[in-house]
């Protein structure tokens, strides 16, 4: 910004060509806040304009060239000066010279690798943003503008169940079982816990989502960990052979993919913690990582075939799943 | 093939619960009551003793049933016992109370019918939590001082195994 009455100064405005078409979703900032931004997949095209408003009419803008940046970067709170760039792709849009009245120029990344998803966490942040530059003798005029970028995965070929006994000896045995090992973000974690072995006190049990984020390498590994989400799922004392019921759903938590080992240098990673408490509120826990993955929208079907699975959620229903498959039969 | 877009939600298949052990005891009956303060002695060599009674169908206790006499000073051996030997975060006793014991009084000092209760409410309380505990019930010095007649303060300290 100028404070003198002469010279030149102006304003850069970025605009994406397919504005009024992409969509946009919530991020939240540094700060806490929540702000909407374009969202953008891995492969998909940048393009749009620059809107260089001159600010005082009548005199020219001198400047060193002018150009846009594409930027993906992973900025460490602990390292702020330090950005890791992972992504950093230019596009000329001007040589050196005078601009003698507002201007606008196209620019186009075509096809932008974009690997991981954007992300901001406790000590990290990894952002993608297009960065428009005058280049000038004493000073840039800049303007930056941030997109969220989302990775996606298919159903994955292989989800085993997780199935395990823990206890304490002669004290407490069970048997937990979650139905899968890898959930997507708007999936419902199904599950049971078996007592075998009930010699302490029980008052109620939970099971609690764990997300933790690590930074850093080799001896200066931090960990953040943040509790989601708590979830009571049983309150009173069991006895030996009860199975408790897990039915916990993931769309109403705030969670992201897990991340591991992003470009060496932060890892997302999700727990569920079972705990268990007793009458003199000691507790015992058993924590067990799952892994979360984005699932693309999908456009949705028949209606009939959406009714016919609903109503296979009641257990055992014979009918049910003759509904099922007529409805399949239908739709293909 | 078309792709579910509604989740099978459906509880996993379990194990029918056998019926003596649902409506049969529970495997975790454990109770003690402190109770029935006696004060023994006379002038400055009195002290109160309580009725420690424990009941229980643990495995660990060798004893189902057991009642012993034990005074203030018993529980805080207990107490340090369990603090030097195990990694348990012991809970506290009721206070020791030493303003009671000092001379020139209005009252009974630590004779007092309500402090005595306020006491023997304490360690009824200390007992239960401690008694409960997983890492407290292998201690040796646990098992002495619920079952045994009397404390043998020169015991070997040690773990109890079932």
């Amino acid at each position: 910004m100028s404070f003198f009455s002469f010279g030149q100064t102006a304003e850069i405005d970025i605009v994406l060509n397919d504005a009024e078409t992409r969509k946009k979703v919530e991020h939240k900032t540094e700060d806490g806040k929540r702000d909407k931004y374009f969202l953008f997949y891995d492969g998909e095209t940048v393009s749009g304009k620059i809107n260089v408003t001159l600010k005082n009419p009548g005199k020219r803008l001198e400047h060193q060239g002018i150009k846009i940046e594409f930027i993906g970067q992973i900025e460490l709170y602990f390292d702020r000066g330090n950005h890791h760039e992972f992504v950093s792709l230019v596009k000329d849009l001007a040589r050196p010279g005078e601009m003698a009245q507002s201007q606008t120029f196209d620019f186009e990344f075509t096809h932008v690798e974009k690997p991981y998803e954007s992300y901001t966490g406790q000590n990290v942040k990894l952002r993608y943003f297009l960065r428009a530059t005058i280049s000038r003798r004493l000073n840039d005029i800049c303007k930056e503008m941030d997109i969220v970028v989302h990775t996606l995965s298919t159903y994955p070929e292989l989800n085993s169940s997780i199935k395990m006994e823990v206890g304490i000896e002669d004290c407490l045995h069970i048997e937990f079982e979650y139905n899968k090992s890898k959930y997507h973000l708007k999936d419902v974690i199904v599950g049971k816990i078996y007592f075998l072995l009930v010699r302490i006190k029980i008052k109620h049990m939970e099971i609690d989502i764990i997300k933790r984020e690590t930074t850093g390498t080799g001896p200066n590994v931090y960990h953040e960990n943040d509790t989601i989400a708590k979830y009571e799922i049983m309150d009173g004392a069991p006895v030996r052979g009860e199975s408790i019921p897990i039915r916990l759903f993931l769309a109403g938590y705030e969670m992201t993919p897990t991340m591991r080992d992003i470009n060496k240098k932060f890892s997302v990673r999700y727990y569920l913690n079972l705990v268990l408490i007793d009458e003199e509120e000691r507790r015992y826990f058993k924590q067990q990582e799952i892994t979360l993955w984005r699932k693309g929208d999908i456009v949705r079907k028949s209606m009939s075939h959406q009714a016919a699975i609903a109503s296979q959620r009641f257990e055992g229903s014979a009918s049910s799943e003759k509904a099922l498959s007529q409805a399949k039969d239908e739709d293909d | 093939m078309s792709e579910a877009t509604v989740a099978d939600t459906r509880r996993l298949n379990s194990k029918p619960q056998d019926l003596t052990d649902a409506y049969g005891p529970p495997s975790n009956f454990l109770e003690i009551d402190v109770y029935d303060p006696q004060t023994i002695g006379v002038g400055r060599n009195r002290f109160t003793t309580y009725e420690v009674r424990m009941k229980t169908n643990l495995p660990i206790f060798k004893m189902k049933e057991s009642c012993v006499r034990r005074r203030y000073s018993d529980f805080e051996w207990l107490k340090n016992e369990l603090e030097r030997d195990s990694k348990i975060v012991v809970p506290p006793l009721p206070g020791k109370a030493l303003k009671r014991q000092l001379p020139f009084r209005g009252d009974e000092g630590i004779f007092e019918e309500s402090f005595i209760e306020e006491r023997r409410a304490g360690l009824e309380q200390f007992i239960n939590r401690i008694a409960g505990h997983p890492l407290a019930q292998n201690e040796r010095c646990l098992h002495m001082f619920l079952q045994e007649e009397s404390i043998d303060r020169n015991y070997i300290p040690g773990k109890v195994r079932q």
